[in-house]
């Protein structure tokens, strides 16, 4: 049944995933175990939007998989265990912009990859980031825009980073529908995504791990 | 009469008027000098002859179809442009005359702050209400058409909008959802009935709050109208009839939203596939009848969700490309010149999209790569664009120059192309934006 699940999950077969699951809580199987199997199938979600053979209905679509089968489980749980975390991103979309789709697709990725993800929304001020940084102590800072008025919001808030004496503690990545090595050397941040797996690649190669 | 025209036909006729404009008054048009006059022809004919690729256009033609640019450039803010109709206006005849590109696209871009008040609008959020002053208006993505509601579009779509989607995105249009069914009033015996709603306050009240828009949309239309009239007399030419939208972002930017419309493509394939084609006439219909009231043949279609990374090339060739197809070739029939806008990069999906008949529209090219794009897509039809947001804002006048002149090497030499941005842009260098409509004219005679 084990692998039948990671599989149904994996394949997008969404009715027969829950209701694998419901008969596995049924039959007293390990919720511990059932939220492993699912993390399991993510992955290779994760894998095949790495590869490009998925896209955003397979990533939502999983994103879905997922909660239904948190809110199926959870009652069995005394509390959602914590995973181990490779690190964490402080993830907002720039002050003015209030564009939201690419990067919560980041969010996503970012999770699915194991990092802890600190997700500050949108039209998201300099100072915000800054306090987010003292507050949740990132290892990275993910800024998104979508419009070109998010080219000043960025530099505006790499500058206020500046300011805090908080630069060096972090690694900048920008993303954004027209982002480019140009926006990145304007903005003064490290890196920059063309898209989420890009972003998700920095984010590894940032904190260490393959 | 016209209905009897072929497609060809009625856009010959379309593209004849504008040779020969008519004033508000219905006389020929009085141009400020022979030598507007001649321009705004010539200008006509480059841009036809670039769109037909029949034969080379005396030079690449070039334009610039900005965002809020002309407006923030000259210091306004964008409520300003949304609130003082006369100066936005004034401000883009300025814009053109001072930049002298081939083509110019209207002011119409900010819009009526005022009537999207009176409206209660909620898609957007726009300057003072939701962004900041200095912002242009965004859109706020929804699940404005709930899962379970397709069979109601399907059967009945613009039954569908009046009864439950305008009410949801127009604060004061909630009136709406009580009217009667209309297609039930046949006769005489209890016809009563059906107007009962109407006497009801909150039909009236919707019905007054929509007395009140269209007022202010009349008093928005004379000065933003009236600046395309006044860019004509100075030589200045618009090709734009209006708009349209494929069905599948039809779906995806406003009703179901992006997360709605790529969970339908597993959950419910079949229903998004009949909303969609319930959708193609009322999309063709559109926008033919823009062209026919504006007597301008080209019809922008803004092209969102089918980008690549959206969705998989296999989904593209089944929920994105069908329907957008047929409402190209039934707008071309109507006598239109498609103009859809690739927004961001559409490289994978060139290829496919090139199915369509040669020398009958026109596509604007954000960030896809442009000697893939000629090879496809620009075999086919006259090219747009693809000078870059990012360049305009951050670039020199020397970058951009250099850019216009490999676009002209790699996708001009044969016809088909016009000079111009990628994308809308607010922000930019304006030597940049003078760069590109002056390079055209130094590097595009043919």
């Amino acid at each position: 049944m084990s692998q039948q699940l990671v599989d149904a999950i994996a394949d997008m077969r969404e009715e027969e995933a829950l209701k694998l699951v419901r008969e596995m809580v049924a039959s007293d199987s390990n919720p511990m175990a059932i939220l492993d199997l699912t993390r399991e199938a993510l992955d290779l979600v994760g894998k095949r939007f790495e590869e490009g053979t998925y896209f955003l209905p397979e990533l939502m679509l999983a994103g879905e998989m997922m909660n239904q089968i948190s809110e199926i489980i959870k009652p069995k749980l005394a509390e959602m265990p914590d995973r181990e975390r490779h690190g964490k991103v402080l993830i907002g979309t720039v002050e003015g912009d209030i564009h939201d789709i690419g990067k919560n697709i980041v969010s996503f990725m970012l999770d699915v990859n194991g990092f802890e993800v600190f997700d500050l929304g949108v039209d998201v001020p300099p100072q915000k980031f800054v306090e987010g940084i003292q507050e949740f102590q990132p290892q990275v800072v993910a800024l998104s825009g979508f419009l070109t008025l998010s080219f000043d919001s960025m530099k505006n808030t790499v500058a206020a980073i500046e300011s805090a004496a908080l630069r060096d503690k972090v690694k900048i990545m920008i993303g954004g529908g027209q982002i480019n090595e140009e926006v990145k050397e304007y903005a003064g941040a490290d890196g920059y995504g063309k898209d989420a797996v890009a972003g998700i690649f920095l984010a590894k190669k940032w904190v260490g791990i393959q | 009469m016209n209905g009897q025209l072929t497609g060809v036909e009625k856009l010959e006729a379309l593209w004849q008027g504008k040779l020969s404009p008519k004033g508000p008054d219905g006389n020929p048009l009085p141009f400020q000098s022979p030598e507007a006059e001649k321009a705004y022809k010539d200008r006509i004919l480059r841009v036809k002859d670039a769109i037909e690729m029949k034969k080379l256009p005396d030079r690449v033609p070039v334009s610039v179809f900005s965002g809020m640019f002309p407006w923030l450039n000259a210091g306004m803010t964008m409520e300003e442009a949304m609130y003082d109709y006369g100066k936005c206006a004034e401000v883009f005849i300025n814009f053109v005359r001072e930049y002298d590109p081939d083509l110019h696209w209207g002011a119409y871009a900010p819009g009526s702050g005022k009537m999207y008040e009176i409206l209660g609008y909620k898609l957007y959020s726009w300057p003072g209400h939701g962004v900041a002053p200095e912002h242009s208006y965004q859109a706020n993505e929804g699940e404005y058409m709930l899962a379970n509601e397709y069979d109601a579009l399907i059967q009945d779509p613009s039954g569908y909008f009046t009864h439950a989607y305008l009410p949801r995105v127009f604060g004061s249009l909630g009136g709406f959802s009580m009217l009667p069914f209309l297609p039930g009033i046949l006769e005489i015996y209890g016809l009563p009935l059906f107007f009962i709603p109407f006497g009801l306050p909150p039909v009236q009240a919707t019905y007054n709050a929509l007395f009140e828009a269209g007022a202010e949309a009349l008093k928005w239309v004379g000065p933003i109208g009236g600046a395309d009239g006044a860019l004509a007399m100075f030589g200045f030419p618009s090709v734009l009839g209006g708009f349209t939208k494929a069905p599948f972002d039809v779906i995806g930017d406003t009703l179901r939203g992006t997360k709605g419309i790529m969970l339908d493509i597993y959950r419910q394939p079949d229903k998004l596939l009949k909303a969609m084609e319930a959708l193609v006439p009322l999309m063709i219909g559109m926008g033919i009848a823009n062209a026919q009231q504006t007597g301008n043949p080209v019809i922008f279609i803004p092209l969102h969700k089918g980008a690549d990374g959206f969705i998989s090339d296999e989904q593209f060739k089944k929920f994105y490309w069908p329907t957008l197809k047929e409402v190209m070739l039934g707008l071309i029939e109507g006598g239109c010149v498609p103009f859809p806008a690739a927004e961001g990069y559409w490289n994978t999906r060139m290829e496919v999209m090139q199915d369509i008949p040669k020398g009958k529209t026109l596509w604007m090219i954000d960030q896809s790569d442009m000697t893939e794009v000629k090879k496809t897509v620009g075999q086919n039809a006259c090219l747009f664009g693809n000078v870059s947001s990012t360049m305009l804002n951050l670039g020199t006048p020397q970058d951009v120059k250099a850019y216009v002149k490999k676009l002209i090497d790699t996708a001009g030499k044969d016809g088909g192309l016009i000079i111009g941005n990628g994308a809308f842009f607010d922000q930019a260098k304006p030597e940049n934006v003078k760069a590109l409509v002056d390079a055209a004219k130094e590097y595009g005679t043919y």
